[in-house]
């Protein structure tokens, strides 16, 4: 990993997405059902099978039933639902809520969208009355598969790591890979390798891309 | 209009492994633009026919509309952003001279802005520690002695050392070096650092 490179972190755990993030701007691109409560003229070109054709101005009609990006979500929304209503995706529902409380660590949560953590925690921004059950559900399923991340990560050292990584989301894979540098620093520490003055990776990258380039 | 190519850019930029510049992707950025000119033209005139016609039911499309320009933004800006915490990072990790393919992959202005990044960085070494300055991206790792032990990675050709002798670099030579004069080489991969 780069040394000096020092990306905007993600902000999506806590109250607001952190703007310059490129995490955030990932996770806030993600999908959930919405419901329009109001007509929206000349929209009907960009959703062609909900249009409501040249009469109505080319409008989505009132009622139906969207697919949209969480950042377009969360920029229509008031709480009067004035233009739309939100609907909670599935994997925040009751139905897989009781999965997670029954064993949080069989889940495969890199399917599930791999935000999970973030993009539930700005789910809360839409004022549903399962906001705190949605809350405790996230804090409870983290704390059950934590343990194991943990210990994946202080353990695995120089072996392929995928199979350990492929079932978590985002936000678990970047404590995994924190847990590994934490885990290869102490080793090289340990070897007395810790004063030895080496080329970045950034340097090594650039110059295995060089050797590429001179084939072509 | 719900911003995929704005999308695009941040996902090059996500995708290229930790701290790496690639080019830099000027087509897409004049799409991104293009796509916000268009937007705000659309919601100027839907404005106006709102206000003087009436249509009142215009606005949640205006508002559409609008998130669509801030999202567009917001990606255009993160994208730049972190293209420069990407190039300031080769000032620590490189030196001060990039090589020629990474300059490529820099627009005029981000070269610009990593000369003035320099120069504000020179400046400011040299008004640390009384006359001399304080070189700081040097020991980037604790010293444990003043003189070190290299291997040389390929050939560099003559190097000149303090007291005005000067040492040929040929690859897989080794030589007992002053560790102030090899740091640079070693983190540019041209030497490599032996511990006994």
């Amino acid at each position: 990993m780069s040394e000096a490179y020092f990306p905007v972190e993600s902000g999506a755990l806590g109250p607001e997405e952190n703007f310059l993030s490129l995490d955030d701007i990932l996770m806030s691109h993600e999908k959930l059902p919405v419901r329009t409560e109001i007509p929206m003229p000349r929209l009907g070109t960009f959703f062609l099978d909900r249009s409501g054709g040249a009469e109505t101005d080319n409008a989505i009609p009132e009622g139906s039933k969207l697919e949209l990006p969480l950042w377009l979500a969360k920029g229509l929304f008031d709480n009067k639902r004035r233009i739309l209503s939100v609907e909670l995706p599935k994997i925040y529902q009751e139905g897989w809520r009781t999965v997670f409380s029954a064993d949080a660590n069989v889940v495969d949560l890199h399917k599930m969208g791999p935000h999970f953590y973030g993009f539930g925690s700005q789910l809360l921004h839409f004022d549903s009355p399962e906001n705190a059950d949605i809350s405790q559900a996230l804090l409870q399923t983290f704390i059950g598969r934590f343990r194991r991340i943990m210990d994946s990560s202080q353990n695995a050292y120089n072996e392929d790591t995928s199979a350990l990584v492929a079932r978590l989301d985002e936000m678990e894979r970047g404590l995994f890979q924190t847990g590994q540098k934490g885990l290869n620093d102490f080793q090289c520490w340990e070897k007395g390798q810790a004063s030895q003055i080496t080329a970045s990776n950034l340097v090594q990258n650039y110059k295995k891309r060089k050797f590429t380039d001179m084939e072509d | 209009m719900l911003c995929e190519k704005a999308m695009e850019l941040v996902r090059e930029l996500h995708r290229a492994a930790e701290g790496q510049l690639p080019a830099f992707n000027e087509d897409g950025l004049r799409q991104v633009l293009e796509e916000m000119k268009a937007l705000y033209e659309q919601n100027q005139s839907d404005v106006n026919e709102a206000k003087s016609g009436g249509r009142s039911d215009l606005i949640p499309t205006i508002k559409f509309r609008h998130c669509s320009l801030l999202r567009n933004q917001r990606c255009t800006v993160a994208y730049l952003y972190d293209r420069l915490l990407r190039i300031r990072a080769l000032r620590w990790e490189y030196g001060s001279v990039l090589p020629n393919a990474l300059r490529f992959h820099m627009s005029a202005e981000e070269m610009d802005w990593f000369n003035h990044y320099k120069k504000s960085l020179a400046t400011y070494m040299r008004s640390l520690g009384g006359d001399e300055g304080l070189d700081i991206t040097q020991d980037m790792k604790p010293p444990k002695s003043l003189y070190i032990e290299v291997r040389c990675l390929k050939d560099y050709g003559e190097f000149e050392v303090d007291d005005g002798t000067s040492v040929l670099l040929k690859k897989n030579s080794q030589h007992f070096l002053p560790r102030w004069k090899c740091e640079q080489l070693i983190r540019q991969g041209i030497l490599e650092h032996v511990l006994s």
